[in-house]
């Protein structure tokens, strides 16, 4: 059976400038696939610059790879027609990192919630797309009465970022590719939002793609995790396994470097900068092609 | 007499706006030695940017400190003048503020922005001395002196951050204030500038406040932990005391939302929403996130020493079933 999402060897580069062409490889030869069943969370971590965010964009359309191939359902998205597009973008959605800069500040939040049901064409009827979207409030927990008709302003982080995360729920996707979603957010509602994340999963059979530099959350919300150094992937595997036992130089680094809410497990003494030895190692682990 | 490096008494802050006084602070008070690292945690809102203003006295109306006093030595800060306060900012006492990224002048190099605050003190160097000084001062951030000739946008996050650490400590205070100098770095970044502060911190001798919501930061770094809940206060004590017997439930529901890497669990957030500080009725504000009630006045209460909680008897015992679990 053909996977949900497959990349084999895909790379992207950026380049600037008109004649003294800049490149700026952001990510090298990256292979993995996302099953539809049974429903995965993968985790993508890496520091910043690693190439995750892009690792994102590319997963969700909205960048072109530079090279490979990235297929949903087994076909490539360069080959899609209109209709299989939109399909695509229907059953692929995102939440980004800032739940402040994804509202119109002129709209009520309600607009973010209706537009898409209207776009997808699922109904156009008032009472229907109320229907479904009070529905997908209460399952991430938010009471209706207290979010819609509201501005943004007027909600908090949290409470912004759990209705993106009802506006991804609500056009019942088969994948959610979630860039970031609790770095924004205040320590004491991450755990509220991952937690509805891991739900969405179990009662919903959605698939999620974690990308975070917070190995703590990855390793409670993931099945897998694939770490990223400079665009190329240095470790992949489970994450009971990647993170509780650490190959490459660079995962060993990241582990130690976890701030442990324990005073008695103080930081390691790895040397930091021997980026040139993290780069050189070869990335360990399972490899999904 | 006190031998305290910063001793702040009943702080009370409060933002005048058109619907009435909002208590951003609200009777604050904590002790710090020389060499004393404090971690203030809390959530947004819950007024600790606003100590940090306070303390600096770089808060702007609406804010008024309405009572209270900041001892920094023998000295209290709300005293001084205008002109004499100038003075005492990055000699006396300093700050590192949030966004490393939007804190540096952007169209001036590193070194400009370094002798500014220098040569606003009135520091006189031959040439030669100002170098080695600048020099020495970077190398204590661990950044290369060549940083001083580059710009801003020439220099990662961390760098950025480094650069104003050092700017910070380069009069030698005796109070370093960070407020969430880390909020917008990755892991590994964080971790070098947090060594880093810490360094710098242990070398001067000087006292230090971190500010941020990151308990497992706080673990590392602290020596003392101070949880603030709606403007108050309400739980202070060392880092072992807090993390191995947090006493307020709000302490112990902040513990226990956090994720760690010992075995997956299910992730436990804190129910609810903290209250609105705009008239702000009195006594417990915990209890009204908990839907319950208690107008009386919270007595503080000592746990073991130097460790105290703000101990209401409505909310006390809220969520200790599932810990003892």
């Amino acid at each position: 059976m053909a996977s949900l999402l497959q990349a084999t060897n895909i790379s992207k580069e950026y380049v600037s400038g008109t004649f003294l062409k800049k490149r700026n490889l952001a990510l090298k030869e990256i292979s993995f696939s996302v099953e539809e069943t049974p429903p995965s969370i993968t985790c993508i971590a890496g520091e910043s610059g690693s190439g995750k965010t892009t690792m994102a964009r590319l997963l969700a359309g909205l960048l072109d790879k530079s090279g490979g191939e990235l297929l949903y359902k087994g076909k490539s998205l360069n080959k899609m027609n209109s209709e299989e597009k939109l399909t695509f973008k229907k059953e692929v959605q995102t939440i980004f990192q800032d739940p402040f800069e994804v509202y119109n500040p002129f709209y009520k939040v309600d607009h973010v919630l209706t537009t898409p049901l209207k776009k997808f064409g699922i109904t156009s009827n008032k009472s229907d797309s109320d229907k479904m979207i009070l529905s997908a409030l209460e399952e991430v927990g938010l009471r209706p009465d207290e979010t819609l008709g509201r501005f943004p302003h007027q909600l908090s982080g949290g409470q912004r970022q759990r209705i993106m995360v009802a506006r991804a729920f609500l056009l019942r996707p088969k994948i959610i590719i979630a860039d970031e979603p609790v770095s924004m957010v205040d320590a004491s509602l991450r755990a509220t939002i991952l937690e509805e994340l891991k739900l969405l999963r179990e009662k919903h059979g959605i698939s999620i793609v974690y990308i975070t530099h917070d190995l703590t959350t990855a390793y409670q919300v993931a099945d897998n995790i694939l770490i990223l150094y400079k665009g190329y992937l240095k470790e992949a595997g489970s994450v009971e396994v990647v993170i509780n036992n650490p190959q490459h130089p660079y995962t060993k680094l990241l582990v130690d470097s976890i701030p442990q809410p324990d005073p008695d497990i103080k930081w390691g003494k790895l040397d930091i900068s021997a980026t040139q030895e993290l780069l050189e190692t070869p990335g360990v682990g399972w490899r999904n092609s | 007499m006190t031998n305290f490096a910063l001793s702040v008494e009943n702080l009370k802050v409060y933002y005048h706006t058109s619907g009435g006084p909002v208590k951003a602070v609200e009777g604050v008070s904590f002790n710090l030695s020389k060499g004393e690292k404090l971690g203030l945690v809390g959530e947004s809102g819950s007024g600790k940017s606003t100590i940090a203003l306070a303390l600096m006295r770089s808060h702007k109306p609406p804010a008024i400190i309405e009572e209270g006093s900041i001892n920094l030595g023998q000295t209290n800060l709300l005293d001084l003048s205008e002109e004499n306060m100038r003075k005492t900012r990055l000699s006396g006492i300093s700050m590192i503020p949030q966004g490393a990224m939007n804190s540096l002048n952007p169209v001036a190099r590193i070194r400009k922005q370094v002798v500014d605050a220098l040569s606003d003190h009135s520091f006189k160097f031959k040439k030669a001395e100002r170098e080695t000084f600048l020099r020495e001062l970077m190398e204590s951030v661990e950044l290369d002196p060549k940083v001083l000739n580059l710009f801003p946008h020439e220099l990662s996050g961390g760098m950025k951050q480094r650069v104003c650490i050092a700017i910070s400590i380069s009069l030698k205070p005796q109070v370093i204030i960070a407020d969430e100098p880390t909020s917008a770095l990755d892991v590994i970044v964080q971790r070098q500038v947090i060594e880093t502060l810490s360094k710098v911190q242990e070398e001067l001798g000087a006292a230090c406040v971190l500010i941020g919501h990151d308990m497992g930061l706080m673990a590392q770094f602290a020596d003392k932990i101070g949880i603030m809940y709606a403007g108050k206060l309400v739980e202070i004590g060392s880092v072992n005391d807090i993390f191995k017997n947090p006493t307020h439930p709000y302490t112990r529901l902040l513990i226990e939302s956090l994720p760690d890497t010992k075995g997956k669990r299910p992730l436990i957030g804190i129910p609810g929403l903290p209250p609105s500080l705009l008239n702000l009725a009195p006594g417990c504000s915990f209890c009204l996130r908990i839907e319950k009630e208690n107008r009386k006045e919270i007595p503080w209460v000592e746990i073991s020493k130097d460790h105290f909680i703000q101990k209401c008897d409505i909310c006390s015992d809220y969520g200790k079933v599932k810990t003892k679990k």
